[in-house]
C-alpha cells in the first residue's frame, strides 16, 4: 500500500490475525501483547526507583 | 470610579476569585510533596501528551481531508501515527487509571478531579470509536453495521446514525477532540487547585 | 460545631512534610518526545490496517448469488433490515426490558422501506427497457397480497436460486416478476450502477451512506469476510481489528456480555448489555461516592508499595 516514500511497514501486520481461545474468552495476540504490556508498566512504575529522591528526611 | 465601584465588577470579582482558587504558584508549582515519588505519577502527564500528538496527527489528516491517506504513502503514513498515539493514549489512561485507583486518589475533596477523568474516558471512547467508523475502509464499514443494533436499542440510534459518515465525521474530528480537551483541562485543573493527594495515614506507632 | 469523623477512603490527612523540587513542565516535555518518538517509531514499523471497503458493484462481483438472494429478501421485505422495527420502519419489535423500550419510543427516524429503496426505485430510474419496465409495472399495479404470494413462492425456491448469462433463474413460475426484477437489480449491481443509485437517493452531495451499508450487511458475503478476520459480535470482535493489529481493547467488557447467556440469547440483547454497561460505567465514575467499592484500594495496600519512601521516612 504505503510504499514509495519509503514509508511502508517494516513488519506486515497484514495477515490474518492469530487469535487465542479458552473457554468463553478469545483474544487476538496483539491485544492480548498490548494488555500484557499494560499491566507490565503498571507493575513497573510501581516498583522502579524514583530518580532523585534518595536520602531526602521528610521531617522540616 | 471609585474604588470600590471597581471591587465590585464583575471583572474584579471573577479575577479575584480565580487567583484566590488558583494563584500561578498553585497553577505551575515548582515543588511536589515529598511523597510524590513514583513513576505511577508520570502517567497523567503522559495521557496529556498523547492527546497532544493524537490531536497533532488528526489536524494533520484533516489538512488533506478523508481521501488523503487511503492514496498517498504520506497520508497514510500520518494515518499511522494517529492510530498508534490513540493505542499509546489508551494505553496510558488506563495505567493512569489503575494508579489514582490504587492511591484512592479521590480523597480529601479530590471526587470530581475522578468524576471528570472517569468522563473523559467515556469522552475518549467515544471519539476512539468514531474514529473507527470514519476511516472509510472495510473496517469502518464493518463496525459501523454491527455497532447499530447496540446503540439502536437504547432509542440513540435515531439521532447519532453511526451509518452517517458525514454525522460521524463530524463528531470525530470536531465535538469529540473539543469535549477532550475541556474535559481534560478541567480535570488537570482540579488537580492544581487541590494539590496532589496525599498518602493514607498509617496509623501505627507514630502519631503526630 | 462538632467536627466529623475521619472517614479514611473520603477525607485526606493533611500533609505536614516537606516539598522537593519538581518540574513540571520538563516532565511534559520529556513525556511528550517520548510520545512523539515511540508513535513515529510504532507507525514506521508496523503501518496500520486499511482494507478496502467493499461495494455492492465487488460484493455482486464476488458472489452474485448471495447479492441476488439479499436483493430478493429485501424486495420481497423478509431481509434483517426489513423486519428491523426502530429507527427504521415499524415492522419489527424493539429490543425492550420489561415496559422500558426506548427504541419503540423513539420511533421511526430513518425511514427505510427495503422493498422501493433498495429495489423498486433503482430499478425505475433506469433507462427504460421494454422488459424491465413491464415487470416494474407488473410489480407495483399488483395488490399487496399478490405481492405477497410472489414473495411467497419465492421464498421457497430462494436457496435454488441461480445466476447465469446476466440472468436470475428461479424454478418457479409463481413469483411474477421478481425473477425478471432480481436479474435487472443484479445487472446494475456488478456495473456498479446501483451503488450510485442508492447514494444518490440524497441528492447530488452525499455524507451519508446509511442505505447501501444496510444493503450490504444484510447479505451473507460481507459477514463471511468479517468473520474472517474475526470481527464478528460472538468472536469478541468489537475489541479485533482487521489483521494482526491491536484494536479497540478498552472495548473488552462491552464485547464480553455478548459472549454470555442471557445477553447473546436474547433478542433484546443488545439493549441488556447496554444497559448493564450503563450501571457499570455510572459506578466506575461515581466510584468515591459508593461505601465499599471506594475501600477496596485502601484494603488492596497497593499503595504501600507507591508511597514505600514516604512511610519509610515516617518509620
Ligand atoms: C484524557 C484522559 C486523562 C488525562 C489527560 C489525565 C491527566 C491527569 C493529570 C496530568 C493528572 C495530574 C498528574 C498525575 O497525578 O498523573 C491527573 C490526576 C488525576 N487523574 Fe487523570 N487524566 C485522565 C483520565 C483520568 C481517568 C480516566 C481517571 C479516573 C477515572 C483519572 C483520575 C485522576 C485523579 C483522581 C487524579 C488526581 C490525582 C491526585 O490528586 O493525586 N484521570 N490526571
Amino acid at each position: 500500500m504505503a510504499q514509495g516514500w519509503g514509508l511502508g511497514a517494516l513488519f506486515n501486520l497484514d495477515h490474518y490475525g492469530h487469535y487465542i481461545q479458552w473457554h468463553v474468552i478469545q483474544i487476538s495476540v496483539a491485544n492480548l501483547v498490548v494488555i500484557i504490556l499494560m499491566v507490565a508498566t503498571f507493575i513497573a512504575a510501581l516498583f522502579a526507583p524514583f530518580p532523585g529522591r534518595r536520602n531526602r528526611k521528610g521531617s522540616k | 470610579m471609585s474604588n470600590a465601584q471597581i471591587e465590585r465588577q464583575w471583572t474584579s470579582r471573577l479575577r479575584h476569585r480565580v487567583v484566590e482558587k488558583l494563584p500561578p504558584e498553585k497553577l505551575l508549582p515548582d515543588t511536589q510533596p515529598a511523597y510524590v515519588a513514583s513513576w505511577i505519577y508520570v502517567f497523567g502527564v503522559t495521557t496529556m501528551a498523547a492527546l497532544g500528538i493524537v490531536i497533532l496527527t488528526g489536524t494533520i489528516l484533516a489538512l488533506d481531508g478523508p481521501q488523503w491517506w487511503h492514496s498517498s504513502s504520506l497520508g497514510h503514513f500520518i494515518n499511522s501515527m494517529h492510530l498508534w498515539s490513540v493505542e499509546i493514549f489508551f494505553f496510558a489512561m488506563v495505567v493512569h487509571l489503575w494508579g489514582k485507583f490504587s492511591m484512592a486518589a479521590w480523597r480529601g475533596g479530590r471526587s470530581m478531579t475522578w468524576v471528570t477523568g472517569g468522563v473523559t474516558f467515556l469522552a475518549s471512547i467515544l471519539a476512539g470509536f468514531t474514529g473507527y467508523v470514519s476511516q472509510t475502509n472495510f473496517d469502518s464499514q464493518w463496525i459501523s453495521t454491527q455497532a447499530k443494533d447496540g446503540i439502536n436499542a437504547t432509542g440513540g440510534g435515531a439521532f447519532f446514525n453511526v451509518l452517517n459518515l458525514g454525522q460521524m465525521l463530524m463528531w470525530h474530528i470536531v465535538l469529540l477532540p473539543l469535549a477532550a480537551v475541556v474535559l481534560t483541562g478541567l480535570h488537570v485543573i482540579m488537580v492544581r487547585v487541590k494539590g496532589v493527594v496525599p498518602p493514607f495515614e498509617e496509623t501505627t506507632e507514630v502519631s503526630a | 460545631m462538632t467536627k466529623k469523623a475521619f472517614r479514611p477512603d473520603v477525607d485526606a490527612p493533611e500533609y505536614k512534610g516537606a516539598y522537593v523540587p519538581y518540574d513540571i513542565i520538563k516532565e511534559g516535555a520529556i513525556a511528550v518526545l517520548v510520545v512523539l518518538i515511540l508513535t513515529a517509531a510504532l507507525a514506521l514499523v508496523f503501518s496500520s490496517p486499511d482494507e478496502k471497503a467493499i461495494t455492492i458493484k465487488t460484493w455482486s462481483n464476488a458472489d452474485t448469488v448471495d447479492f441476488a438472494q439479499t436483493a430478493g429478501d429485501e424486495l420481497t421485505g423478509t431481509s434483517a433490515v426489513a423486519g428491523y422495527g426502530a429507527p427504521y420502519n415499524n415492522n419489527g419489535t424493539a429490543q425492550h426490558w420489561g415496559f422500558l423500550a426506548p427504541e419503540h419510543w423513539v420511533g421511526v427516524h430513518i425511514p427505510i422501506n427495503t422493498t422501493n429503496d433498495f429495489v423498486i426505485n433503482p430499478l425505475s430510474d433506469q433507462p427504460a427497457q421494454p422488459r424491465l419496465t413491464a415487470a416494474l409495472n407488473e410489480w407495483k399495479s399488483a395488490s399487496s397480497a399478490t405481492q405477497s404470494a410472489w414473495g411467497a413462492a419465492y421464498a421457497k425456491v430462494e436457496a435454488k436460486l441461480t445466476y447465469s448469462n446476466g440472468q436470475v433463474h428461479l424454478p418457479t413460475t409463481a413469483a411474477g416478476p421478481i425473477p425478471v426484477l432480481l436479474s435487472y437489480e443484479t445487472q446494475m449491481a456488478r456495473s456498479g450502477a446501483l451503488d450510485q443509485a442508492l447514494i444518490a437517493q440524497n441528492g447530488f452531495y452525499t455524507t451519508n451512506y446509511t442505505k447501501p451499508l444496510l444493503f450490504i450487511s444484510d447479505g451473507t458475503y460481507f459477514a463471511g469476510l468479517a468473520s474472517k478476520q474475526h470481527l464478528a459480535g460472538d468472536q469478541w470482535g468489537m475489541m479485533n481489528e482487521t489483521g494482526q493489529y491491536p484494536g479497540q481493547a478498552w472495548l473488552w467488557l462491552y464485547t464480553f456480555w455478548y459472549q454470555i447467556s442471557p445477553y447473546n440469547t436474547s433478542a433484546s440483547g443488545d439493549f441488556l448489555v447496554w444497559g448493564t454497561m450503563m450501571i457499570l460505567t455510572a459506578l466506575l465514575v461515581l466510584l468515591p461516592f459508593i461505601p465499599g467499592l471506594r475501600s477496596v484500594p485502601r484494603r488492596l495496600k497497593i499503595y504501600r508499595i507507591i508511597w514505600r519512601e514516604h512511610y519509610a521516612r515516617q518509620a
